[in-house]
């Protein structure tokens, strides 16, 4: 590695940047340092979504457009990408569709969250040739906060985008491009006595966990962002993750899913979802699109929160974490990784370097909730994830009952499982595995909900569980219900 | 052409979606800019034992610390009563309140730097919720009372006796574009500053007052806002105070801008409000007399508090008549951030109130609540149809479009639908709820109803507007541009309007009330008519006919036979000397209020409307989702229905969020108490695209102002926030399915997952 500034491409400019420190924000950058203010600061946070930008990667030969928050990403991990921002959107006078769908639409009123919508619905855009329909608009809008419109205006233009002349970013010249950027060495960045690594290879990225061990892993920032935006800290020397190869790398064999630590929440969910559909209720609801643009799996494992939505799913479905310290590599079940709050298994010199999640067993059946004041981009209030086996009587023969929300770490409910374990999943059980969870937890009361209803829900989702997985028909998810119908 | 009634895009939504739209913090900025930040208090109540902010001034790149006794002038930023410092001096009053600022050469050295000060404070007794309050009688305000009939004799002699207890909580602003101010000195002991506010004016007496300065020595402008709701109102003078003094101190411009978390700590939100009423009705349930109890949190000072809950006293009516009444108003003071003006300005919680009592009384004598609502209506005159303060309602049309919306979007059939549903279905139960809205529009406060503008008319037939009201997203400057291309013919193109600017027209009111268009749009107008009578005259004049003859229609004049391009007549006129520019004046009229009495005619006219909402609730988690609205809304005869019903929708989320997700909580006890835990969107959730109902229609009720305002519009900025009750009672509605048809469930709103499964639980011990 040799020391050499970051490149990345911006209005199909080359940009080389030195001398800025490693922490300095994409959406700092923009604003402050090229005067171009369209990108908007609504919490510096990643919640609102006003800076919404576009990041285009070279993903195997192919380039994927992504919205991401630039408000909480450093600029160093810009290195050998191309930023779009709304300023790239125009051509001349000549609005996108998009934009003129936008201002067709009425989408805008006081417009200082519309720049980024309009980054949002233009990935979508160049994501779906055709018109993907609403739910997915709503998803793509699930990280941007509008005060003024009520969002229909802003949905309804996301669709009559699609009925203009389509306009496309032409991707040729940028693939050859940025396999240009992916010829320079490692980003080795030094600035104001902080470096920025980013090594290719887990080879590389061993050795410098060895060599620099007081330097902080950096994955998506979408946490460590704010401890720079919010509470000001000096983070020191950061290791960047996310251009290790094999940490981006998702491997399916007969035994599982081996998903790499640095794989981004969105391209990990869209796995787990081929190999357990129940995901989708959960992976729908994590953050929101940018945050899972940007986000990885691996980082919402070791980060070790709580309040972590991927854990208690992975943990019922029995995942086990590939753990690396130089050349050795050790396994451990991702329920042993929790020691206490915020700490983890974690020696020093050593990283998480990929996740594995068996292949489902027969007679499995695995649900994953999530309870939070609002639908999307919320954080929990209590996640739940079940996953009992049932023998060929019927009979319990594997229970797996884990919760986020409940106590300091993620957690197994035992005293739940062992109430669950050998009988028939009928209701008397659910009633003495609802008893039973009351005491494998002592929750916490804070600003998301109190100790008394994180209980109460608690054995609440249990029910749901058990009255989806024995008699569907009695409920019903309120995310698929629709209004009642009747003769006009 | 008329351009009048004409869904025309924003005038600005070009630039939007372009992001080139400027906000204060997009704005070029000149050399030497300093930027700032401020230094906030880490208790609720405490004398300041010790304030050290060496560590604060020696940090590299700091220029200047402000602290209250640095301030020349006036150390207040409150509005009406002068009980609100810009810097506290040595009594904090609440978590969060401002202590210190510094001015340095960077935003980021302006936020580091603050946090090395050393504070320590005696720690007083903190109030910090209703019971402590109400237990001290801890006012900002003496109460008030008010009352008309006999309402003890009527409730004591009705058939059926109710009383209940109602609690809905603030609501935070979230306006997307933080607090932002933007102060140059210039030559001269001048001062400009770029501001986000609603109330520019104010902003210049505050800054004046502040510096020791006269108003003249200080211009504020503001071309648009990133969304205000209120929020801008009072209190965003006391940013453009530190922005004002720090530029003053330093000799340099210095740009304020709160970081999120500081602006949700340090600036005030809607008043929580704890309602106890009582109620004598018939067995229909028609309201023989009511009485209220009316406690609202005002937080630490007075700020606007007092308007907001005489706003409150005056919509606990809603649409209904209320034959004998009696209401006590309580201004609680604790020791929190002073809550403000937001969207409807206390009307959402004095009609949260009488919307909790009639779902009670509907639910006591088991009759379909919108029955019970109907019943009660307001009548056309002359019974019937005096308010409680004295009104006459002279437009009530609440009958009518309430009885238009029950038919088109079915709620007999849903109501029964969804009973059927309900009967069926153990966990998921379905709930609706169709309620109205009477609103009524002006400033209470009489002399805040006047506005003026500028027109200038360039010799090419182009046209600059100026006006008293601030752009925050509502579309104003939109219709009042139509008004003005209107009186003259002209395409909207050919008017541009600038940035509020109190060196243009002064003595402006703040951009609130609803009531922007009502009053800036006719002095607009007045102003191009002066301009158009003129220039009819001038070619009435040369073509020998009548004033009246002259037509301006399509960018042409016409007189008679001859039509000339308005640029081209423009030119002559200017050349015959003829004034191409004017100013224009408006009061609104027949209004009067007599605030010690609570008595008169504040109100120039009511909006109404009305919407039903279908919800579904998970009675294992208290989860709820809102399947379908219907919104029917009278905008009168509307300037421009496109924006009207962007008002309307986005009124209605924002109504919906403060009533289901938007909570804020704030500790209890320890040291840190009365800290706000939810200062960020993080922890504060307002709607996303999600919470849209899948079903969702909206329409403007055709209707047309009986009164004289501008077009025969009516105001549309805060009416609509309130068809979100529809979807609180909706709720409870469907509480009330999963707990008996007897039930009366207490649901505290917000109805938060927690609140909704607490109603059914307590609901379940009660039956």
């Amino acid at each position: 590695m040799s020391e050499r500034p970051i490149h990345f491409y911006y209005r199909n400019v080359l940009h080389r940047i030195d001398g800025v420190p490693p922490t300095r924000t994409v959406l700092q950058h923009l604003r402050e340092d090229l005067h171009c203010t369209g990108s908007k600061e609504g919490c510096a946070e990643g919640d609102c979504g006003a800076c919404t930008v576009v990041l285009g990667e070279l993903q195997d030969g192919v380039v994927r457009l992504r919205a991401i928050n630039s408000c909480i990403q450093f600029l160093p991990s810009l290195d050998g990408k191309a930023l779009y921002t709304v300023e790239d959107l125009t051509e001349g006078e000549a609005l996108h569709p998009v934009q003129t769908a936008m201002v067709d639409c009425h989408a805008s009123q006081c417009g200082f969250c519309t720049p980024g919508f309009v980054m949002s619905l233009w990935a979508m855009y160049e994501q779906h040739p055709e018109w993907p329909g609403r739910d997915v608009a709503i998803d793509a809008c699930s990280g941007n906060l509008c005060r003024c419109t009520g969002y229909r205006p802003i949905l309804d233009a996301a669709e009559a985008a699609y009925q203009h002349p389509p306009r496309r970013l032409e991707r040729a010249a940028l693939v050859d491009k940025l396999q240009a950027l992916a010829e320079l060495p490692a980003l080795q960045y030094l600035a104001q006595g902080q470096h920025f690594f980013a090594p290719r290879s887990v080879a590389e990225l061993a050795r410098l966990r060895l060599a620099y061990p007081a330097a902080r892993l950096l994955a998506g920032s979408t946490d460590v962002g704010l401890w720079v935006t919010k509470q000001l800290r000096e983070l020191g020397d950061l290791i960047y993750l996310g251009q290790v190869a094999e940490l981006r790398q998702i491997r399916r064999d007969a035994r599982g899913l081996e998903i790499g630590a640095a794989v981004p929440l969105s391209d990990a969910f869209e796995a787990l979802c081929q190999q357990e559909p129940h995901w989708l209720d959960l992976a729908r609801r994590f953050a929101s699109v940018p945050m899972r643009n940007a986000g990885t799996l691996g980082g919402n494992v070791a980060n070790g929160s709580p309040i972590g939505d991927s854990m208690p799913a992975l943990i019922a479905l029995s995942a086990t974490l590939s753990l690396q310290c130089g050349e050795a590599i050790r396994s451990l079940p991702l329920e042993d990784f929790y020691l206490g709050y915020q700490q983890t298994a974690l020696q020093p010199g050593e990283f998480l370097r990929a996740i594995h999640v068996p292949t489902p067993s027969p007679g499995r059946v695995f649900r994953s909730y999530k309870l939070s004041k609002r639908y999307e981009q919320d954080i929990s209030a209590v996640c739940a994830a079940f996953a009992l086996t049932l023998d060929t009587q019927g009979k319990i023969s594997e229970a797996r009952v884990a919760f986020g929300g409940m106590a300091a770490i993620p957690r197994r409910a035992p005293r739940c499982e062992a109430v669950l374990l050998g009988q028939a999943w009928n209701e008397t059980t659910l009633r003495a595995a609802q008893a039973a969870l009351h005491e494998d937890y002592l929750p916490l009361s804070d600003m998301r909900a109190s100790a008394d209803y994180r209980q109460q829900a608690a054995a609440g989702l249990l029910e749901r569980y058990w009255r989806e997985t024995t008699q569907p028909s009695s409920i019903t998810a309120l995310w698929s219900l629709t209004a009642v119908e009747v003769a006009p | 052409m008329s351009t009048v009634g004409k869904p025309l895009p924003h005038e600005s939504a070009h630039l939007h979606v372009r992001g080139a739209a400027q906000y204060v913090d997009d704005l070029p900025e000149p050399a030497g800019t300093l930027h700032a930040a401020v230094g906030l208090s880490r208790c609720a109540h405490g004398q300041v034992r010790r304030l050290d902010l060496d560590a604060v001034r020696s940090y590299p790149g700091v220029l200047a610390v402000l602290v209250a006794a640095d301030i020349p002038g006036h150390n207040n930023c409150g509005p009406i009563l002068h009980d609100e410092p810009i810097l506290a001096h040595e009594l904090v009053q609440f978590h969060g309140q401002p202590l210190f600022a510094v001015a340095a050469t960077s935003h980021e050295i302006a936020r580091r730097a603050v946090r090395l000060a050393v504070v320590e404070y005696a720690p007083l007794p903190a109030i910090l919720d209703f019971d402590a309050a109400l237990a001290a009688e801890s006012w900002v305000l003496p109460p008030v009372e008010t009352s008309q009939g006999d309402a003890a004799g009527k409730i004591a002699a009705a058939p059926h006796r109710l009383s209940g207890v109602a609690e809905v909580g603030g609501q935070e602003h979230f306006y997307l574009e933080g607090q932002i101010s933007y102060a140059e000195p210039r030559e001269d002991h001048t001062l400009q500053l770029w501001c986000s506010t609603q109330h520019p004016t104010e902003m210049q007496h505050m800054v004046a007052h502040a510096l020791g300065w006269h108003s003249h020595q200080i211009t504020v402008l503001c071309r648009r806002m990133g969304g205000g709701f209120g929020g801008k109102e009072s209190q965003s003078a006391q940013w453009a105070c530190i922005a004002a003094l720090l530029a003053q101190r330093t000799g340099r411009p210095v740009k304020l801008r709160l970081d999120r978390d500081d602006d949700m700590v340090a600036s005030g939100k809607r008043h929580p409000f704890r309602i106890r009423w009582e109620a004598g009705f018939d067995g229909q349930g028609l309201l023989h007399g009511v009485r209220f109890e009316l406690a609202s949190d005002c937080g630490y000072s007075a700020d606007l508090s007092g308007p907001v809950n005489d706003r409150a006293i005056c919509h606990v009516d809603n649409a209904y008549y209320l034959d004998a009444v009696a209401i006590r108003s309580l201004r609680c003071k604790t020791n929190k951030v002073s809550n403000t003006a937001f969207r409807g300005f206390g009307g959402p919680q004095g009609m949260f109130a009488i919307e909790s009592l009639i779902d009670d009384v509907a639910r006591y004598l088991r009759l379909d609540p919108l029955a019970v609502r109907q019943r009660n209506f307001y009548g056309h005159g002359p019974e019937r149809a005096t308010t409680h303060y004295g009104m006459a309602v002279e437009d009530n049309v609440a009958p009518e479009l309430v009885a238009q919306l029950a038919v088109e979007c079915g709620y007999a059939a849903r109501r029964e639908a969804i009973a059927a549903f309900n009967a069926q279905s153990p966990v998921i139960k379905r709930g609706i709820a169709l309620t109205p809205v009477k609103f009524g529009i002006s400033f209470n406060a009489t002399h805040y109803n006047q506005a003026g503008a500028l027109v200038q008319v360039y010799t090419d037939g182009s046209v600059l507007l100026n006006h008293g009201g601030t752009e925050m997203g509502q579309g104003l400057h939109t219709k009042v541009r139509q008004i003005v291309a209107q009186v003259f013919g002209l395409p909207v193109g050919q008017v541009r309007i600038t940035a509020t600017d109190t060196s243009k027209v002064p003595n402006t009111s703040a951009t609130a009330a609803s009531s922007g268009t009502d009053l800036n749009g006719k002095a607009a107008e007045a102003a191009a008519l002066r301009i158009r009578e003129r220039l009819a005259a001038f070619v009435a004049e040369q073509a020998g006919l009548a004033p009246e003859a002259v037509s301006f229609v399509d960018g042409q004049v016409r007189a008679g036979e001859q039509a000339e391009d308005f640029g081209a007549l423009c030119a002559r006129a200017y050349h015959a000397r003829i004034q191409l520019w004017d100013n224009g004046f408006y009061r609104t009229p027949k209004i009067h209020w007599d605030v010690k009495a609570k008595r008169g005619r504040p109100f120039y006219y009511f909006a109404y409307g009305a919407a039903c909402s279908e919800v579904a609730i998970d009675t294992l988690t208290g989860e709820s989702r809102l399947l379908r609205a219907d919104l029917l809304h009278d905008a009168g005869q509307s300037i421009n229905p496109a924006l009207d019903i962007g008002q309307i929708e986005g009124g209605f989320i924002q109504g919906m969020g403060w009533l289901t997700s938007e909570e804020l909580c704030w500790r209890a006890s320890g040291e840190q108490a009365g800290q706000l835990l939810t200062h960020a969107p993080s922890t504060y959730k307002i709607p996303t695209a999600a919470d849209v109902p899948p079903v969702f229609h909206t329409r403007l009720y055709a209707n047309r102002n009986v009164e004289d305002s501008i077009h025969r519009s009516k105001a549309v900025g805060e009416p609509p926030l309130m068809l979100a009750l529809s979807v609180f009672f909706a709720l409870r509605d469907a509480v009330v399915a999963a707990v008996g048809p007897d039930s009366r469930p207490s649901l505290r709103a917000p109805a938060t997952p927690e609140s909704i499964l607490r109603a059914i639980r307590r609901g379940r011990e009660e039956a």
